[in-house]
């Protein structure tokens, strides 16, 4: 085990697994935490916790994780490249493996622009793929990007995004590529609605032999409302909406909509089931979190499976591996 | 070449409203490329405040300079015989310009008549664009000739990102992604092998961030 959590436990034994996603007040507001954590418990083997999405400000995310581990919840630990450098990342990973964070996912994050800071300055010290390869260097080599040894080095699940909507399409799969090779173990998608291209994503990567190095969790959003819908076709940038779901909500009663989209997510997750290369589903249902338990019941997935937790293992120093830092 | 732009009269004005006696002095060099800060440009800044001083009630005496260079010492040196007599300076050099003179003469107040942009190239009559950060470590050849420090809004070593739509960048369509760009032309030099391979984490040492860089060559002391 490399990081001794319930997420890398329930991969490992094969089932199939299912995270939320959480996402952190604009305050110093618990409760809000508490409420949006409630309805997930028991229903996900992690829940991510978004690190300042969409470039707002938000209560961090290794904070919001601690939080919800008080709850019964194991966080997945979200970071984003935008706003802090290699020092600060690194300190951040150290802290969050002090307080047995057991998941982390390595993201390069929206643009500034974005946000409700944009003068801000976006750091990119490092993008997605290095800060996954940084990790992992401290992890298995128990190294600091400078060189030096770590103390006790940090045990984690490192995870990362991809996103097979994305353009060029024909290279997304290289760049899935690259985050394996930099050492992710596990990959969470961008929420899919095109289901055709999905697939001719993860046979790409199933071809490539990707899917036996990595666990693919499927990105998976319900639509609440026709509005959203055509909201996310049009203006979130790399998500791929086809014009047949939009039909399919609009051609039920208004007030039918949001189980229609519950549906349509079901019948997804029921193909990702039988999709060779998938491994689970990323659930991101956004400000809609009392909704997960009725949707990952309908969608036959309870009860969660109860892994029990292996002993971890010694590690054993690994040599090192591109990428290194440069010139140190 | 550095490419600038006019900061708005009003500024410039606001900058000058406690002297009466001014240069304005402008470069031949890149500034007068793109038209910000060449001989040209100081008749029609000089001539603007001259006018709105005027129609103010409060003339101002203006003295129009272009030097070769505003950044290398023998230029700037020609100024130094009056530049005694005047107030202050108004440089519509870029950046480098400006501080040189400052330095130079340590007496007289340097006012910025323009704002320096980004080192560039020309698109169109009109119309510039910026080409290199200047991070002091150039990686060109692996990238088919274009900057991903520059050219993507992240600055990514391993892009597109997930906002690549249609060849543009999630922060704005009129800019293109620079990812999809490298990987084009990978794709036409038929050096693809190039995207696939992992690339160290970026030394920012010979960037900014290793303070402010100096370039000494022995062979020419």
């Amino acid at each position: 085990m490399k990081s001794g959590g319930n997420l890398e436990a329930v991969l490992k034994a094969g089932h199939f697994a299912i995270t939320g996603e959480l996402g952190p007040p604009r305050g110093t507001n618990v409760e809000v935490v508490m409420k949006k954590a409630q309805p997930l418990k028991g229903m996900v083997d992690a829940v991510n916790i978004t690190d300042n999405q969409t470039a707002v400000v938000r209560m961090s995310s290794w904070a919001t994780s601690l939080l919800v581990m008080k709850e019964g919840l194991e966080p997945n630990y979200q970071m984003v490249c935008r706003d802090r450098n290699r020092l600060a990342m690194q300190a951040d990973i150290l802290g969050a493996c002090a307080h047995k964070i057991p998941n982390m996912l390595c993201l390069s994050g929206d643009h500034q622009k974005f946000g409700d800071h944009p003068k801000s300055r976006g750091v990119f010290d490092i993008d997605s793929i290095q800060l996954i390869a940084m990790v992992k260097k401290m992890r298995d080599e128990g190294k600091f990007l400078g060189g030096e040894d770590i103390d006790v080095p940090p045990k984690i699940f490192i995870g990362a995004a991809a996103n097979p909507f994305g353009e060029p399409l024909e290279w997304r799969v290289h760049r899935l590529a690259k985050k394996v090779a930099a050492g992710a173990d596990f990959i969470q998608t961008q929420c899919i609605y095109n289901m055709k291209i999905f697939k001719q994503w993860i046979d790409q990567a199933n071809d490539m032999g990707l899917t036996e190095k990595v666990y693919v969790l499927a990105g998976v959003t319900p639509f609440k409302s026709l509005g959203m819908a055509r909201y996310m076709q049009k203006n979130v940038p790399g998500m791929d909406v086809p014009n047949h779901m939009i039909k399919r909500l609009k051609g039920v009663l208004k007030k039918q909509v949001a189980s229609e989209g519950i549906k349509i997510a079901c019948e997804q997750i029921e193909e990702f089931k039988e999709m060779q290369g998938v491994a689970g589903i990323h659930l991101m249902a956004i400000e809609w979190e009392h909704k997960v338990p009725q949707i990952v019941e309908q969608a036959k997935m309870l009860p969660r499976p109860q892994v029990p937790q292996e002993p971890q293992e010694p590690q054993e120093p690994q040599e090192p591996q591109e990428p290194q830092e440069a010139g140190e | 070449m550095i490419v600038g732009n006019a900061k708005p009269i009003e500024e410039v004005l606001s900058m000058i409203e406690p002297f009466d006696k001014l240069i304005v002095a402008g470069c031949n060099g890149c500034v007068t490329v793109c038209r910000a800060g060449g001989e040209k440009e100081v008749q029609i800044l000089a001539s603007a405040l001259r006018l709105a001083r005027e129609a103010q009630g409060r003339p101002v005496e203006i003295r129009e300079v272009t030097l070769e260079r505003q950044c290398d010492p023998e230029y700037v040196e020609l100024m130094r015989p009056y530049v005694g007599d005047y107030q202050a300076v108004v440089s519509i050099a870029c950046g480098a310009g400006v501080q040189f003179l400052a330095e130079h003469f340590s007496k007289t107040p340097l006012l910025p008549g323009i704002n320096t942009g980004f080192i560039g190239v020309t698109e169109k009559q009109g119309e510039w664009s910026e080409r290199c950060q200047a991070c002091g470590d150039c990686v060109l050849h692996l990238t088919g000739g274009i900057c991903p420090v520059t050219r993507c809004s992240k600055s990514l070593f391993h892009g597109p990102c997930g906002g690549s739509v249609e060849g543009h960048c999630e922060i704005d369509k009129e800019v293109p992604c620079g990812w999809q760009l490298i990987i084009d032309r990978l794709k036409a030099l038929g050096r693809l092998d190039l995207y696939e391979k992992l690339r160290p984490m970026k030394s920012w040492k010979t960037s900014r961030d290793g303070g402010p860089r100096r370039i000494v060559r022995e062979d020419l002391i």
